[in-house]
């Protein structure tokens, strides 16, 4: 277990590495200076330097990067160019809404697609079976925004019990008010991740199902739920524990829009308008904090993967 | 992550048994039902694009088959312009991810094992990100149209389909009929083209029916976040953007784009589905 632990973290700094220079090369392609962002269009040319030395872009692209690489590892994210405030605070502040959002979306996604997806396989035969088979077929195919919208129109301005956007200014300091806030986005990001979780729950169920062990626990004289919970659990939760890091990333990605429905402050509009104002240290900042998460995210579901299956534990790379 | 391979190949085989034709054929008629839309979409259009004759927010009529939009604009019309918008970009990501990563997937197979380390691993640094967020970097670099939001998407998918490939396609060039091929002196370029292309073709093609579904729904994310296709293109994303403020009062400006994008992935997912029994009858019987 611990070579495989120390290959996947090196693997995990790798990736990275990689990921920033991406990132960074990325947005420098983009035509014209950083600086421009700072800049009116009459701007003199010595405002044009100042605003170069600000932002640093009259350094050469390299040095940039070593820069930029080098205050992250202090982990400091740089100024934003529009408003000269630090980016690493204000993601902090934005993550006390994305992160609950993101985690509790999938924390009620995770119950809802084991029940539907363990219902899906074993009454495969009953008409409620393919009803909920038929559920993540359509939930896959569903823009998640739609879905907000939706919600928004029935229980927002429909029926008017809960809010139909933005967050309580104080953040928690009302922790009922924020929750109730919370409560549409977390609905909606949970409805569309279940369903297609929900395949994959399936899927591994019916493969145990058809396995010979639950049929030699079965002839040992265990009932279906007792042979499924003592032998089941464990053998079908290793591919769907494989799904759960991209699925927890992709939540994360889906908080981004479904913010944008609901008007939440989070990660997701601080990108939104950091692209909209061209202002690259915000929008490297919650790049490089959503590359992390997602890198971390897929360290930890390989390592519980391995001590899941003991049989995984052998291979080295994992996915060859 | 390897399950998540083992899951995108299974993805592309058969599941159930018996034959799914009826699934096939619901897949067609409802993916060319929005086909239909976009072909007649290029010939005619109940109103100009831009015509504002109509009355703000106006209810579904004989007039206007699903009302008008807050500034008086057809919403059937805007409906059909946006399926000739999907349809273009979910066939240009996905042409576009189709020859990247066929090429980078074979690049990977063929090489050298560090070439084909280093190549994979990039790939899966890649795909730890999710199809929205690669996007909008390309977005926030490209500026946003139709053409950057097909670039976007379709760089972002490459990576999976070139990993896709590059299994498929070590799985082929382990089997006898290529170590008989090259004792019998063919070059590498006809053990590509003849025997590996037409092996993994198949379930390439599923996949790429897949990706389909996720381009167009990746679409209309963007230009909902208002990254994608800038007005006067009517992407549904865009429309649904639109409506949503005005929802109490015109409902059916928030549904019909909504259900519009729901029909297109969803048939396009059926069609993938029925495919996968189509092309490979021999492992029907399985499960």
């Amino acid at each position: 277990m611990l070579p495989y632990l120390l290959r996947r973290l090196a693997f995990l700094v790798v990736s990275l590495v990689v990921a920033m220079i991406v990132i960074f090369v990325l947005l420098r392609l983009l035509p014209g200076d950083p600086a421009n962002a700072l800049l009116s269009v009459d701007a003199t040319p010595e405002q044009i330097a100042a605003a170069q030395a600000q932002v640093g872009s009259d350094q050469p692209l390299a040095q940039q990067f070593f820069t930029w690489a080098g205050q992250m590892l202090r982990f400091d994210l740089g100024d934003s160019y529009i408003s000269t405030l630090p980016v690493a605070p204000e993601i902090a502040s934005r993550l006390l809404i994305t992160l609950p959002l993101t985690l509790l979306a999938f924390a009620l996604a995770l119950v809802i697609s084991v029940i539907v997806g363990i219902t899906a396989a074993v009454k495969s035969d009953r008409w409620y079976g393919s009803v909920l088979s038929g559920f993540s077929q359509l939930g896959i195919a569903v823009p998640v925004f739609w879905v907000g919208i939706i919600l928004v129109w029935i229980f927002a301005l429909g029926l008017g019990i809960l809010p139909s956007g933005g967050f309580p200014r104080d953040d928690w300091e009302d922790p009922t008010e924020a929750l109730r806030a919370l409560i549409l986005p977390v609905i909606t990001i949970a409805l569309v991740m279940s369903a297609s979780l929900a395949r994959y729950v399936r899927a591994a169920t019916l493969d145990v199902l058809g396995s010979d062990y639950l049929r030699t626990a079965r002839a040992g004289g265990s009932g279906l739920g007792e042979a499924l919970l003592r032998h089941g659990v464990r053998n079908g939760a290793v591919p769907v524990v494989a799904i759960l890091g991209i699925e927890l990333s992709t939540t994360l990605l889906g908080a981004v829009v479904v913010e944008s429905v609901f008007s939440l402050p989070g990660l997701g509009s601080m990108l939104l308008t950091g692209i909209e104002q061209h202002d690259f240290a915000n929008i490297q900042g919650v790049l490089v904090v959503s590359t992390l998460f997602v890198l971390l995210v897929g360290f930890v579901a390989d390592i519980g993967q391995r001590l899941i299956d003991p049989r995984l534990r052998g291979s080295v790379a994992g996915n060859r | 992550m390897s399950a998540v391979v083992e899951q995108q190949i299974e993805d592309a085989a058969p599941r159930r048994r018996g034959g799914r034709r009826s699934t096939l054929v619901l897949g067609l008629s409802l993916t060319g039902l929005i086909v239909l839309l976009a072909i007649v979409s290029l010939i005619w259009l109940p109103y100009p694009p831009s015509d504002i004759s109509g009355g703000r927010l106006e209810a579904p009529s004989a007039a206007h088959l699903l009302g008008t939009d807050k500034l008086g604009r057809d919403l059937f019309t805007q409906l059909m312009i946006g399926a000739r918008i999907a349809l273009l970009v979910g066939i240009g990501s996905v042409a576009l991810a189709a020859v990247l990563g066929v090429l980078i997937g074979l690049i990977a197979a063929f090489a050298r094992p560090w070439v084909d380390d280093s190549l994979s691993a990039t790939l899966d640094v890649v795909i730890a990100f999710p199809v929205l967020l690669l996007a909008m970097l390309v977005v926030a670099v490209q500026g946003a149209s139709l053409w950057s939001a097909i670039l976007a998407i379709g760089l972002a998918m490459s990576a999976v389909v070139a990993r896709l490939t590059r299994i498929l396609a070590r799985r082929v060039l382990q089997e006898q009929f290529i170590t008989a091929a090259r004792t019998s002196g063919t070059r590498w370029h006809g053990i590509v083209l003849f025997h590996v292309l037409p092996n993994i073709a198949p379930t390439l093609g599923v996949n790429l029916a897949l990706q389909f579904g996720a381009a167009v729904l990746a679409e209309a994310s963007l230009s909902y976040l208002g990254l994608g296709a800038p007005p006067p293109n009517a992407s549904w994303g865009r429309l649904l953007q639109e409506a949503q403020g005005t929802v109490l009062t015109a409902p059916v400006g928030a549904i019909a784009p909504g259900v519009a994008l729901v029909t297109l992935v969803l048939g396009v997912n059926f069609v993938a589905d029925g495919l996968r029994d189509f092309i490979d009858p021999t492992r029907r019987r399985q499960r």
